[in-house]
């Protein structure tokens, strides 16, 4: 059994340590943002917006107000007398210059644009007396006609926001050549041509969001306690959008129970907390309940895809074309209409394209608003890719492992530094191998003999094969590159490591964790460093005050700049020891070596001290070397010169009820590769849970919305997550090539599932209609889409 | 400030509780708000994701469609008391598998499914593959693809994956 070796135990780089995470998580001593409570706090209860388009005619909160338990209710008119905010939600990424951002106000006071958007608030004693309160505040709407798809909001008749003449957002593209383009598809011996839905998805943390605000009137400070994965970038927006000032705020995210993107924005709710409770004086909290979270907190995926694919007659690629037309929703949240560009650059995944031509609009619905989930724009790039390279490899007439060989990446062999034709360095790929493995892991050949014998046979499950070769884009970000992009933040990540009195170490940690084990992790790189016990080093992280700078965790950045600087951190303090050592041997810090977490001159072992003992001496101070401040402690910010990118090979089988419809995940296997890996327990871990959840769009979730635009499956009893019911066990394997960008060769593994998985599914899926001459299908491949889809095929090949 | 308020005791990890709750008061609000006890969870608002799974006399359970009062008489064992309830001196079994397997990332559903594992191959001991994941088909993990997860719980009912 692997998890007793010694190895699991010891703890460095490498090793599969066992997460320190671990005893507070299963026992109930960690705390959630609900588990915590304040003296005197005061319930919000959110009275949200049951129509997707509409004018406010009048509220009545009288019934309410004189309920048991209510302090008070607020309109949003009412709110916005009270000035508590000097600035509308903040967009952080206004892709281009003359892009349509209209104000999105913490609480609506005319109109409302989506179901779930904010009218008015409850202030009360008691979670329950707030819930009960808003059932009792009565609002009169005038509704205007909705736009309820990205279809409509293209059509521009109705529009989504009445001030402004079209739905269109804004138009982006990267376009190096579009008449050689043009001419390549042209000229193609082949051309796939189609189009595909990334329907929308509930993110679905499984701990809903929340927030509670604690003052201290006196002293004008106020703590905001949120499920936030951004806890430094919130601090900065909600300073910007209240007006308080920063420095008097502090933002915490306490255990948080999973992000995966819906916990990155800056929502009403965290503003209303830090500005009611500022101006009353007392706590403020709210928690979200599962049905509120379709209108609360944002969506994700959301686009329509057009791709032209086009290859010459042995199917080598010679162009790709792509068209998006992405579903912003209601209004531009922190990072809305920047998603689909995340993975603009990958279209053309792990192939050489000479010819690249990618084209974004962004459209307003009266939806709640899209952002980030798992991925954000890339898992919808590689299964665009892989999607279309499946179909041109039936059109050339090869196996879809075959298309796929003839076109990676200098011929599926080792590179560093390639130049993309959308104007990015991939910085190490060896495409190749990941491939063959996972042909052999999954017995692909065997598999395809069962396969033939089934089709033979007439049998009622049939099997389905599905590959997917993805690369994916992480490491966010180069500042710079994130300056070009419009993008009002930079990528770099903050780290200080010290080494107290005792000789135990302290990291602090600007990327901030929700389930990824980063005490862990950043432990063994503190231990592989300094040659100490992970057991010695704690890491503090989640709270502006013990960590002031920082900018979070999202795509998939934490290892690959925030541990990056903690490793450098972590040389800064071994080289200021070095200095003291030599000072007490009276050497040259040259001629001092560090092994093992010790000092020596060489040649002299005899001479030796640990760098744990050195805390003490750089503590007391009484005598270091001339000029020397006191202390052992470093911090760097580290700006990555690139991005990583990370790739990997998926295979997917599936079984089909052809009966039913019904699909079955019966095997997936991942060989993927992220560059050296510090904890290969937790990026099995990543991967098995993006996989999982990348399945889940391919076969079972999507968000309904009807044509008035109200969403019709907004709690979990309709909007299907998985279970382990319905899911296989996954077999993962690795390669490695490590990433060029960064001194430990890290590369990112919080998305690589997820944007692996879709695509493998639905391929598999395909795979196994395809003697029904079936050629696509939309997700999710639902029993009742896969009847449908079969009957349509036998109906038109009859 | 409790309207219609009833008097209920609730035997919970042992010690007993006497409390003043609404009669709709459900027992996972009594459990987390009137006790303190939380690390029971809410995930859902339609008895589908299983965060809230306790105990109850021995049987997992949703806390949240269970009331407070029907609890009376009961006793409930919560993540907090799982422990004391095996014999070793520091985590149960259970608990002691999802840390090894790595069973957990953000650990949100981990005490339900911890609870909702411990009474699974409780009432089935024989358990495969198969049977512990169509045991736990009422609870979601967002995190983990439940790899992890099946393996723990094969684990500790004796058939190591
Ligand atoms: S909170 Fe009880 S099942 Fe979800
Ligand atoms: S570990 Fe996060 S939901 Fe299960």
């Amino acid at each position: 059994m692997a998890v007793t070796d010694d190895t699991t135990r010891a703890g460095g780089i490498g090793a599969r340590m066992l997460r320190k995470e671990d005893g507070k998580l299963v026992t109930g001593e960690a705390e959630f943002v609900d588990d915590i409570h304040a003296p005197g706090e005061l319930w919000m209860g959110m009275v949200r917006s049951t129509v997707a388009h509409a004018r406010i005619a009048a509220i009545d909160t009288s019934g309410a107000a004189s309920m048991p338990g209510v302090q008070s209710v607020l309109t949003g008119a009412q709110l916005a007398d009270m000035e508590l905010w000097v600035a509308p939600l903040p967009c952080a990424w206004p892709v281009t210059d003359d892009m349509v951002n209209p104000p999105h106000w913490p609480v609506a006071t005319d109109m409302v644009h989506h179901v779930g958007e904010l009218v008015a608030v409850v202030l009360a004693e008691s979670r329950f007396a707030a819930a009960d309160a808003i059932e009792h505040v009565i609002v009169e709407y005038e509704s205007q006609p909705p736009v309820a798809t990205v279809e409509q909001a293209m059509a521009d008749v109705d529009h989504a926001h009445l001030e402004h003449s079209t739905n269109k957002a804004y138009t982006w593209a990267i376009d190096p050549d579009p008449d050689g383009t043009q001419a390549a598809i042209a000229a193609a011996a082949h051309v796939v041509s189609a189009r595909f839905v990334q329907q929308r998805l509930i993110p679905v943390a499984i701990e809903p969001r929340g927030v509670l605000a604690v003052p201290s009137p006196m002293g004008g400070d106020i703590t905001l306690y949120s499920t936030t994965q951004v806890p430094h970038v919130l601090r900065v927006m909600v300073a910007a959008t209240t007006g308080l000032p920063e420095q008097k705020l502090r933002v915490i995210a306490p255990a948080v129970g999973g992000g995966f993107g819906a916990k990155l924005n800056v929502n009403p709710d965290e503003i209303l907390a830090v500005a009611l409770s500022h101006r009353l004086g007392r706590a403020v909290r709210w928690t979200e309940t599962r049905s509120e979270a379709a209108g609360s907190t944002h969506q994700g995926r959301g686009q329509i895809q057009h791709v032209e694919l086009a290859s010459d007659a042995d199917g080598k690629l010679t162009a790709i074309r792509v068209k998006i037309d992405a579903d912003m929703g209601a209004y531009m949240t922190l990072l809305t209409p920047g998603v689909p560009l995340l993975g603009s650059f990958l279209y053309h995944g792990v192939y050489d394209t000479p010819k690249f031509s990618f084209t974004c609009e962004g459209w307003f619905t009266n939806r709640t608003p899209t952002d980030a989930y798992r991925g954000a724009g890339r898992p919808e790039a590689s299964y665009a890719i892989e999607r279309a390279m499946d179909m041109l490899a039936y059109e050339v007439g090869i196996g879809t492992d075959e298309i796929r060989r003839r076109n990676y990446i200098n011929g599926g062999e080792p590179f560093e530094m390639w130049e993309n034709p959308a104007g990015l360095s991939f910085d190490s790929g060896h495409y190749g191998p990941t491939l063959d493995r996972a042909l052999e892991l999954a017995d692909v050949a065997g598999l395809r003999a069962e396969q033939q014998r089934r089709r033979e046979t007439g049998a009622i499950r049939q099997l389905g094969i599905g590959l997917c070769t993805y690369v994916e884009i992480c490491g966010l970000a180069p500042s710079r590159a994130l300056g070009g992009l419009n993008y009002g933040a930079g990528g770099w990540e903050h780290a200080t490591v010290r080494i107290l009195p005792t000789g135990k170490v302290e990291v602090v940690s600007g990327s901030t964790p929700h389930g990824q084990g980063h005490e862990t992790s950043w432990s063994q790189i503190i231990a592989t460093k300094m040659g100490i016990s992970p057991d010695d080093v704690t890491v503090l992280h989640s709270d502006t005050a013990l960590s002031p700078l920082g900018l979070d965790t999202y795509g998939s950045r934490s290892l690959s700049v925030g541990g990056v600087a903690i490793a450098m951190a972590a040389d800064k303090v071994i080289e200021k020891a070095r200095k003291i050592a030599a000072h007490q041997f009276e050497a040259a810090p040259e001629d001092v070596e560090f092994v093992d977490g010790s000092f020596s001159v060489a040649g002299t072992p005899s001479k030796s001290v640990h760098i744990q003992e050195l805390g003490f001496a750089a503590f007391t101070a009484h005598d270091l070397p001339d000029g020397m401040e006191p202390n052992l402690q470093e911090q760097v910010s580290f700006d990555p010169p690139n991005f990583a990118f990370p790739f990997g090979t998926h295979v997917a089988v599936v079984e089909i009820d052809e009966d039913t419809g019904g699909v079955e995940l019966i095997g997936y296997y991942a060989v993927d590769d992220c560059g050296n890996q510090v904890n290969p327990l937790i990026v099995e871990g990543q991967i098995h849970g993006g996989v999982v959840q990348g399945a889940a769009q391919a076969l079972y979730e999507v968000a309904v919305y009807d044509d008035d635009a109200n969403i019709i499956n907004p709690s979990l009893m309709n909007y299907l997550v998985p279970s382990a019911a319905e899911m296989p066990s996954i077999v993962t394997d690795s390669t490695c090539t490590p990433s060029t960008t960064n001194p430990l060769g890290v590369k990112g593994v919080g998305e690589a599932g997820t944007i692996g998985s879709a695509a493998a599914v639905i391929n598999a899926v395909v795979d196994a209609l395809r003697p029904h001459g079936v050629t696509d299908i939309e997700m999710p491949a639902s029993p009742m889409r896969v009847r449908r889809t079969i009957e349509q095929a036998d109906g038109g090949a009859s | 400030m409790v309207a219609n308020a009833v008097q209920i005791r609730l035997s919970v990890n042992g010690e007993s509780h006497d409390l003043e709750v609404e009669p709709r008061t459900l027992l996972v609000y009594a459990l987390r708000d009137d006790i303190g006890l939380t690390g029971t969870n809410i995930g859902c608002d339609s008895s589908s994701c299983g965060a809230c799974t306790v105990l109850v006399d021995g049987r997992s359970v949703k806390s949240c469609t269970m009331l407070a009062v029907q609890a009376e008489g009961a006793e409930i064992t919560t993540i907090e008391g799982l422990a004391a309830t095996s014999d070793g001196d520091g985590l149960h079994p259970m608990q002691q598998a999802f840390h090894e397997y790595h069973g957990l990332q953000c650990g949100y559903c981990t005490p339900g499914m911890i609870l909702a594992s411990v009474s699974l191959i409780d009432e089935y001991p024989d358990l495969d593959e198969s049977g512990v994941r169509e045991g736990l088909e009422g609870n979601l993990c967002r995190c983990t693809g439940y790899n992890n997860i099946v393996k723990a719980v094969l684990q500790v009912a004796g058939k190591e994956a």
